[in-house]
């Protein structure tokens, strides 16, 4: 098996205080740190865990500028083969990003191809089933489970609830997927250093062979959302807040 | 100018996301036209004709729920009627579909989007990106018609006006059947030893937790109170408890009398599964995070310092 996997770096912002610039296009970024995008993480464990399986290549590919490089870095020190960057600015609209992937995969040999099921930033969800269309070949998104089948794979998809539905796909396929598919591995320091000898390979974008492409969405502006309806906020020391808390739970007849 | 609605169901029910959508595309003040596709449909159809001025129902057994056939069929209908803008949910079905269909049209496409904003003939639409924190208008290429997807849970389906349309049927619009992607079967849940959906208090545990050594101080609060240990999705991807436990869209609904969300920072899939609470209480060490507008109590700080000190004081109170 020959797996292409798609990452992206994204800011983490889930416990970051994170404010829009002034010219209302991006975030102040200067202040967050910057990781592999949660569900990249678990593809590339899942490309990786079918070269141990079935043997094959693993190829990770980004889209952005020099600074994104340590996630390939990270995917190689995982176990990819090899990394490919386009170097270039994080496009504006995914039908961009697509464009630009499918242009690089296309050149590459590949029975599978994986990308995350979103990414934390934007969770646009759109990037994968897009490219998929554009090399022409079957996919299937929110993807959890893979058994891999003599041409084909079974690909279990999560529907809401808790449920999944199996779906039977012919290989060349593309997959985008959802964590908690299978554990990823621990990432050493020391690995990423030997990690330094694969090879990464850097392409403009006319290596890749695209013009202009119209985006198809455009960002107008960013902004910080309203202020709604707020809790009531229990001030004080741990042990203060926990005892209004208490009275307030045992109050209203809950304890 | 119409606005279609791909309603979407499963197993021989309505999703609620559909008619989420019906309540979106009618805030649109255009001709809401719904779009049921599948094998026996026509009693789905009929209970989406109360909220559209128009149902246009395509029974073929060659869909065979496959989403691949679902997109070739609105394929086929959109090119046939044209409508201004395509609605539907930014689930896992819509995940499939709504970005094909947007390649195979070359239509542009806004998914996962809170607002739709018609401006004359163009659509600017509203996301919430950044877990929440950041609000962005977007504006679409100009286009005959334009995909949207919807965030579950931001277009009320309270607010449905009854329109009670006529239904329409048409041919089978599958060529072939598809071959290279074919749907074998669902997979139920497992039903595991706890029913989180049971429990009158539940205490969830998110990331905050930070290690699987932390589940037990949580796990105790829950006894001390009376209730059932949850979390989000997160806990259960690491392993850190079953997938039972889970709350949210991909996992459970609860009702509990009281939620007490502890460093969960209170993600839309997270939400949509226990907004319906009677009180929610969240802790959690940064105030922005957006658990605290559908908290009615909040306190900010460290979950690990919280958690022993309410295990505490309800020893106390319950004596
Ligand atoms: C300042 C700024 C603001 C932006 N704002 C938005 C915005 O609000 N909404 C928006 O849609 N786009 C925005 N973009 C564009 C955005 O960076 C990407 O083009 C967008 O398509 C990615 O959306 P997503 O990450 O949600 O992708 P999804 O459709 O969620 O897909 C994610 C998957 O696509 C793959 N992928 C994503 N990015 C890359 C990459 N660079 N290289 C390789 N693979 C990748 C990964 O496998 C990832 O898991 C913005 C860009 C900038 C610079
Ligand atoms: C298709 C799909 C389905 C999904 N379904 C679900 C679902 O069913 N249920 C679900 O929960 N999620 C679901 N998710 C994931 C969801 O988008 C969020 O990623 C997830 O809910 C985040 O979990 P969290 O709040 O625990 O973690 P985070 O978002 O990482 O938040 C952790 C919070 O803990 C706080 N914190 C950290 N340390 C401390 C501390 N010491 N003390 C106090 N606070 C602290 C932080 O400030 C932060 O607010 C789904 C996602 C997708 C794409």
């Amino acid at each position: 098996m020959d797996v292409i996997v798609c990452v992206r770096k994204v800011p983490d912002t889930a416990e970051a205080d994170v404010m829009v610039e002034k010219s209302g296009k991006d975030i102040e970024k200067s202040r967050l740190t910057f990781t592999i995008n949660e569900w990249d993480n678990y593809a590339v464990e899942e490309a990786i865990q079918m070269k141990e399986k079935y043997g094959g290549t693993v190829t990770v590919v980004t889209v952005g500028q020099k600074d994104v490089e340590d996630v390939l870095r990270r995917s190689l020190a995982m176990g990819a083969d090899k990394a490919i960057r386009v170097d270039m600015e994080d496009p504006d609209d995914a039908y961009t990003l697509a464009n630009i992937l499918c242009a690089v995969i296309k050149n590459q040999k590949y029975d599978l191809v994986l990308f995350g099921a979103q990414s934390g930033d934007f969770n646009r969800g759109v990037t994968g089933a897009m490219v998929a269309r554009m090399l022409g070949i079957p996919h299937a998104t929110m993807v959890n489970g893979i058994e891999v089948l003599d041409g084909s794979i079974k690909a279990s998809r999560e529907l809401e609830g808790g449920l999944n539905e199996i779906y039977e796909i012919k290989l060349p396929a593309l997959l985008t997927i959802q964590t908690g598919i299978n554990e990823p591995r621990y990432v050493s320091i020391s690995g990423i250093r030997k990690a330094r000898q694969k090879p990464l390979e850097v392409l403009t974008p006319s290596d890749v062979g695209v013009g202009s492409i119209e985006p198809m969405i455009v960002l107008d502006k960013m902004y910080m959302p309203p202020p709604g309806k707020l809790a009531e906020f229990i001030a004080g020391s741990p042990e203060e807040a926990a005892a209004k808390l208490a009275s307030i739970l045992k109050g209203k007849g809950v304890l | 100018m119409a606005v279609f609605v791909f309603i979407e169901h499963r197993e021989g029910k309505l999703m609620d996301i559909s008619f989420e959508s019906l309540s979106a595309a009618q805030k649109l003040n255009d001709t809401v036209v719904a779009v049921v596709a599948g094998e026996n449909v026509s009693d789905l159809a009929e209970k989406v004709a109360k909220y559209a001025d128009k149902v246009i129902v395509a029974e073929d057994p060659k869909i065979d729920t496959n989403n691949e056939a679902y997109t070739r069929v609105l394929n086929e209908l959109i090119k046939k009627e044209k409508p201004k803008v395509v609605i539907m949910g930014h689930s896992s079905m819509g995940m499939d579909i709504a970005p094909a269909l947007s390649v195979d049209l070359g239509l542009p496409i806004a998914t996962d989007v809170v607002k739709i904003n018609p401006e004359g003939g163009k659509i600017k639409v509203t996301r919430s990106i950044y877990n929440g924190k950041v609000l962005a208008d977007y504006n679409l290429k100009n286009a005959d018609t334009y995909i949207i997807t919807i965030r579950a849970g931001e277009f009320s389906a309270d607010d449905l006006k009854e329109k009670n349309g006529k239904i329409e049927i048409v041919d089978s619009l599958l060529k072939d059947e598809v071959a290279d992607k074919k749907f074998v079967g669902y997979v139920q849940p497992v039903v595991g030893a706890v029913d989180i959906t049971q429990a009158d208090i539940l205490v969830s545990v998110g990331r905050g937790i930070k290690d699987k050594e932390n589940i037990p101080l949580a796990e105790e609060l829950a006894k001390t109170m009376g209730g059932v240990l949850s979390c989000s999705r997160p806990i259960v991807d690491y392993g850190w408890l079953p997938k039972e436990r889970q709350v949210g869209t991909s996992g459970k609904t609860v009702k509990p009398k009281l939620y007490l969300a502890l460093g969960i920072s209170g993600a839309f899939q997270h939400v949509a599964g226990m907004k319906g609470a009677n009180m929610i209480v969240a802790v959690n060490k940064d105030p922005k995070a957006p658990i605290f507008s559908v908290a009615q109590y909040g306190i900010v700080d460290d979950i690990l310092k919280v958690i022993p000190a309410l295990t505490q004081k309800v020893k106390e109170i319950k004596g």
